[in-house]
């Protein structure tokens, strides 16, 4: 059976004038692979400013004017052009944005979740489903007649949560969606998740907040300076960390206060100045020759996949 | 030394219930402590407050038997969140460095700032990598205590520990003091020789 949405090898790269007319091109994205089945929720895990919000804005082809991209995103095994992203964002593949900024300060919360309609009858049937919606989140008809201002923080995550269920995605894509918030608030929106997974709905979570991922999702891809580096199981942060593949993941891991607060040196390669190696080289404690000079490639193991030379032999 | 807060309580102008409510409070600096509260319960609002940003307030805030100053350097140094709000975006990072202390290349080196950023606008270094450069200016020969609000809380568990890892070195170095504010309670279980919880200090009604 066909992935529900596939994003193989992409990159995103930004041209830039550096001086005067000089011009280059920033990569930020450099090779980002990962796969979602429906009923799976993936968590995305980097730092914040790494770029891997960019990953959503290339889902939906809302990537800015100088932004280019390479590689291919695939929606249930056909490959997406800008057409058909614009075709099917908002109907089968939705966005939870990360706050209620991205809410029209000036429209009422039903007109917005409504949206754009074709005639009355459209309208009314709309409003039957939204309200439907709205009240199995808990929000009750006093909050289809307010401006977005007047949400509290929850509130508005229940609002997005629930607009984007409006169309019946099959794929919801939520950027950031734990941060600013309390920790009852982070719960009831994790829950929300748990809750789509239920009903067959792949959710693609990019996050900075390892405990939301290790909450929720079903595998953990870690991003590092511009590449998935490791897809995991959840399940395998646990322990010592000893079924992690990837040196990275593993200090990551062990960071953790709660499994040992140890240090790692050194810290991830800005943009632009990514080594042609293995983005990793420079703190990897298990390095080989040829790491500072071949990028490996991210291989199959299993039911994971890990970009690391050491793991060539038994991978595919 | 001691950051001694005595009756302590602050209402926004607007508000008709008072956030905080004779809060007692005494911190020296041979202890870290970590500070616990939900969001929404004023832990930020008492931060400013212990470190002199907000200065309309009942009660006292005293630092070693002297109210804070008004002008010049403040002993009492608080870092926030989002370390992108609180430098000039058309300063390069040097400079950023330079409005408060001549830092050391040695002090570079313990917080892992490559040279290289130095020359960089803020927009151009990620959350880590600044967070890096807004504690290292916080750290003024002339700072006395420390406060970290959520200091951490955006960034990522190599990160946080690099940076706290370099901070508490300074703080047990200097003899500082150090309030660590954060929902974290494994980080605070970790870190603290002592924890706050500011339901317990606050009353409010």
């Amino acid at each position: 059976m066909d992935k529900l949405l596939d994003v193989e090898n992409v990159s995103i790269s930004f041209i830039q004038y550096t001086q005067g007319l000089n011009q280059r091109d920033l990569k930020v994205i450099t090779d980002l692979t990962l796969d979602i089945e429906e009923g799976e929720i993936l968590a995305v895990l980097g730092s914040s400013g790494s770029g891997k919000s960019l990953l959503a804005h290339a889902i939906f082809g809302i990537l800015p004017e100088n932004a280019k991209l390479n590689g291919k995103i695939k929606y249930k095994g056909k490959e997406l052009s800008q057409e058909d992203k614009e075709e099917i964002r908002g109907k089968d593949i939705v966005l939870v944005p990360q706050s209620v900024n991205f809410l029209d300060p000036l429209m009422k919360i039903s007109d917005q979740a409504i949206g754009n309609t074709q005639n009355e009858e459209e309208k009314k049937e709309k409003k039957i489903k939204q309200r439907e919606i709205f009240e199995h989140y808990n929000l009750g008809p006093e909050v289809d007649e307010m401006y977005p201002f007047q949400l509290s923080g929850g509130m508005a995550r229940r609002v997005l949560v629930s607009t984007a269920l409006l169309s019946d995605p099959k794929l919801v894509v939520a950027d950031e969606p734990t941060p600013g918030l309390d920790e009852k608030t982070v719960q009831e929106t994790l829950n929300h998740f748990k809750h789509m997974k239920e009903n067959g709905i792949g959710v693609l979570l990019i996050t900075h907040d390892i405990h939301a991922a290790l909450e929720v999702a079903d595998r953990i891809g870690i991003f590092y300076s511009g590449y998935v580096i490791e897809i995991a199981k959840t399940e395998d942060f646990a322990g010592n960390g000893e079924n992690l593949l990837h040196p990275y993941t593993k200090s990551l891991y062990k960071a953790l206060p709660a499994n040992g607060f140890e240090l790692t040196k050194g810290h991830q390669p800005l943009h632009g100045e990514i080594p042609t190696g293995c983005p990793y080289y420079n703190r990897c404690d298990m390095k080989f020759d040829r790491c500072s000079q071949e990028r490996p490639e991210l291989v199959n193991l299993g039911e994971k996949k890990i970009r690391c030379f050491k793991y060539y032999e038994e991978g595919e | 030394m001691e950051l001694k807060a005595e009756n302590i309580s602050f209402k926004y102008p607007s508000a008709k219930k008072y956030l905080l409510k004779d809060i007692n409070l005494e911190l020296d600096n041979n202890k870290i402590t970590g500070l616990i509260g939900d969001s929404g319960s004023g832990k930020s609002t008492l931060c400013k407050i212990l470190s002199g940003y907000v200065t309309k307030f009942e009660g006292n805030v005293t630092f070693d038997g002297k109210t804070l100053p008004k002008k010049g350097f403040k002993p009492v140094q608080l870092i926030y969140q989002h370390p992108e709000k609180v430098m000039n975006p058309k300063w390069k990072m040097e400079q950023v460095l330079a409005e408060s202390w001549d830092v050391s290349d040695e002090a570079l080196n313990e917080f892992g700032i490559q040279k290289s950023w130095l020359t960089r606008f803020p927009q151009e270094l990620s959350g880590g990598e600044l967070q890096r450069f807004s504690v290292l200016r916080s750290l003024n020969p002339n700072t006395k205590f420390l406060i970290a609000d959520e200091m951490t809380t955006m960034l990522d568990a190599i990160t946080q520990v690099q940076i706290l890892d370099s901070v508490l070195k300074i703080v047990k170095q200097r003899k500082m003091g150090f309030l660590l504010v954060s929902h974290d309670m494994n980080l605070v279980d970790t870190i603290c020789d002592d924890k706050i919880y500011l339901k317990d200090l606050n009353h409010i009604d």
